[in-house]
């Protein structure tokens, strides 16, 4: 039997330091990210929000007007929490540049900043977005301010690249190939040519063929400025990768009720579990549950061809059709959720009736909470 | 809704992209099964490494080749290819250096993960490359061998970065085999035989995006086809009735009365639940109208698939796609 996911003894104990949300693309991470950290505010916690690309109502909701890379407290008038809410949107280019302001000598960061490599990288690398998040999650759990941190993680293809950007990134940076390209003539480098040999020359010659020659001496460049602060960039990788697996951390993974949504749920969880990652558990989030649960759909669809027929009672056969319609869906979303905790029995599971319209406002959010917390 | 343009209808390469979770990989094939009803031969293309063509079609993922995945009506068919950027750049190197057994050496370092992660634009060169090459092979006849192409391209804010094969360039060799095949590509992508669809739903962010991607691709001189709206949600409410409703003014004894004339004897609870269930069904289709609206900024021709309440199968593909057909799609 699957437990139900229970928000609010978890959003209470002081234990409870970071929630990760996460889940693939628009399945409504960025508002429940948002909903929780308003709840565990108004139940008397000090909170931060990191989102990261919220819908622009959202954002507004919040007070976030643009993206300024430090958490703002949330003043709305007639928000009044027991706790403290404070936001922010992620700025991943300047979490980039601060980061090798931090790590590199003044001279040297704005040798790096300014090279057409690192602008490649720190804009359009695929990794960098979530790698930053990372680093920004390390960075505001140093700062010790919060005693609830709650991320958003972002939108990808995947739920699985938050994990594995950083990784990435890193493999990236430091990889042999770069270093190769970097210092031909290193001894390591030579040692290396040897053994792979004319694949190696052969490789060289065809990348630089392709991807052009001023491209690989800024890489180059770019890597030999970059390998000193290299250490410590990945040393903080791995502290914040270290952070998530700690008892304080929790990861909600968030899915609406689709076959693909699920699917990528279910790699999640499988990963999280693998990597010992603690897991709270799912959100299926954006349900249609069937509110007039004792009316059958095939009896209001009966009743409503016979009022069509007369056309006496427009109204009713109209709500006869619309409630048979949500009946519908609800069945699907009950079928494909039944499916998912048969191959997860162990995963607590929230089912969050969706909200007619789009969240803009803080009571928009409180209602969301609301019904996260099962009420 | 409006239709499907004789601009439209000319265009041989058809690329859909749409922010993720709208369905983009769904319409892609619905749009590619219309486009092939009545006899024509469809090529459906996805390149983000995903398989989601064989997932749809419930079939073992595709290997690097093209193969027929369905029938359409009036004898059309539909092939399907999973380009892969790595056996893209394999099959170019292989046309000018002769690689061989080098090859499986390259792939086996890892070197063309490290090429294509140097220059982030040399994976979609190499994609849209490839893609331009099956737009326009031709047959023994001398005819295109395809009457037309879908694309399923990377999401609304990934997709004009890249499409614009010229901007990637920049970055990379100005001569050399890539810099000959990408000049092609642009070409392609820039004339009328290239259409941009859009898929959105009808929500705050999906809108949005769908409205900036319009004006960027406008920005990179791309061509935006049709918004393709998913998952529209039937309206059942009379229009007049909606806004009332909206605001949580159902006429609960006229439902009552309605439900007593066809039969339906309900208790209370079971009345305050359909009024409940009408009320937001009413928000809904309102919220759903004000996006409809927005949504006709962009100008461009809309069309609407409904939401199936049974899910996506192979069966509902055809179904989208004689959505599309009645809305003139050919």
């Amino acid at each position: 039997m699957t437990e139900k996911l229970d928000f609010d003894p978890l959003l209470d104990d002081p234990a409870t330091r970071v929630l990760v949300c996460c889940g693939s693309g628009g399945v409504g991470k960025t508002t429940t990210a948002a909903a929780l950290a308003l709840r565990a505010a108004e139940r008397g916690r000090r909170v931060v929000v990191l989102t990261i690309d919220p819908a622009r109502r959202l954002a507004q909701s919040l007070g976030l007007r643009e993206l300024d890379n430090h958490p703002r407290e949330v003043v709305v008038e007639g928000f009044e929490p027991k706790g403290e809410l404070f936001a922010m949107m992620l700025d991943m280019r300047r979490t980039f540049d601060d980061m090798v302001l931090t790590h590199a000598g003044r001279d040297r960061a704005d040798q790096i900043l300014s090279n057409p490599f690192y602008q490649t990288i720190s804009s359009s690398f695929s990794g960098t977005q979530e790698y930053m998040a990372m680093e920004k999650l390390g960075q505001l759990v140093a700062q010790d301010e919060w005693d609830l941190i709650i991320v958003d993680t972002p939108p990808s293809r995947s739920a699985l690249d938050f994990l594995d950007a950083p990784q990435r990134l890193s493999t990236v940076l430091d990889g042999r190939f770069i270093r190769m390209l970097s210092a031909p003539a290193r001894a390591s480098g030579r040692g290396l040519l040897k053994i792979v040999g004319t694949g190696f020359s052969l490789f060289t010659r065809a990348v630089s063929t392709i991807v052009g020659g001023q491209l690989l001496q800024d890489a180059s460049t770019f890597v030999q400025a970059f390998d000193s602060m290299f250490g410590g960039f990945r040393e903080r990788a791995q502290r914040t990768y270290e952070l998530l697996r700690s008892p304080g951390t929790g990861f909600v993974v968030v899915a609406a009720a689709e076959p693909d949504a699920l699917r990528e749920a279910s790699y999640f969880v499988e990963r999280l579990s693998a990597e010992n990652m603690p897991l709270c558990g799912l959100v299926a989030n954006r349900t249609h549950p069937v509110i007039a649960t004792d009316l059958p759909a095939a009896n209001a669809l009966t009743a409503a061809d016979d009022l069509d027929r007369t056309g006496d009672a427009p109204l009713a056969a109209a709500v006869l059709r619309l409630h048979a319609d949500r009946v519908a869906v609800a069945d699907r979303e009950r079928r494909l959720l039944a499916r998912f905790t048969r191959a997860h029995p162990g995963v607590a599971l929230v089912g969050v009736p969706a909200l007619p319209a789009d969240v803009h406002d803080l009571d928009g959010l409180r209602e969301i909470g609301r019904r996260l917390a099962g009420e | 809704m409006t239709s499907w343009t004789e601009e439209l209808t000319r265009a041989r390469l058809h690329v859909v992209s749409g922010k993720g979770g709208t369905g983009k990989t769904t319409i892609a094939a619905a749009l590619a099964l219309a486009l092939a009803t009545g006899g024509r031969r469809v090529l459906l293309i996805e390149v983000e490494g995903r398989q989601g063509i064989a997932q749809l079609f419930d079939r073992a993922p595709l290997p690097y080749s093209e193969e027929r995945i369905a029938s359409a009506p009036g004898g059309g068919e539909v092939h399907a290819l999973a380009i892969d950027a790595e056996a893209a750049l394999l099959e170019y190197l292989a046309m000018f250096y002769n690689l061989g057994f080098a090859g499986r050496t390259l792939r086996k370092m890892g070197a063309i993960e490290f090429a294509t992660t140097l220059a982030p634009g040399l994976r979609d060169v190499l994609l849209t490359g490839k893609v331009k090459e099956c737009v326009n092979r031709t047959g023994k006849d001398g005819r295109h061998l395809y009457d037309a192409v879908v694309l399923d391209a990377p999401p609304t804010g990934r997709v004009v970065k890249f499409l614009d094969v010229t901007k990637a360039m920049a970055d990379l060799a100005k001569v050399g085999p890539i810099k000959g095949q990408s000049d092609g590509v642009v070409r392609l992508l820039h004339s009328g035989d290239t259409a941009v669809h859009l898929v959105a739903l009808l929500e705050e962010m999906p809108v949005r995006e769908t409205l900036d991607a319009v004006s960027e691709l406008d920005g990179a001189d791309l061509r935006p086809g049709a918004v393709l709206v998913n998952r529209v949600h039937p309206a059942r409410l009379p229009a007049r009735s909606v806004p009332v409703a909206a605001e949580g003014r159902v006429d609960s004894s006229r439902v009552l009365a309605g439900l007593k004339a066809a039969g339906l004897d309900l208790d209370e609870f079971t009345l305050e639940g359909l009024v409940d269930e009408t009320v937001e069904h009413a928000i809904r289709v309102q919220s759903q109208q004000q996006a409809m609206d927005l949504l006709s900024e962009s100008d461009l021709p809309t069309l609407e698939l409904p939401e199936l309440t049974d899910g996506v199968d192979v069966a509902a593909l055809y179904e989208l796609a004689e959505v599309l057909v009645a809305a003139g799609v050919r």
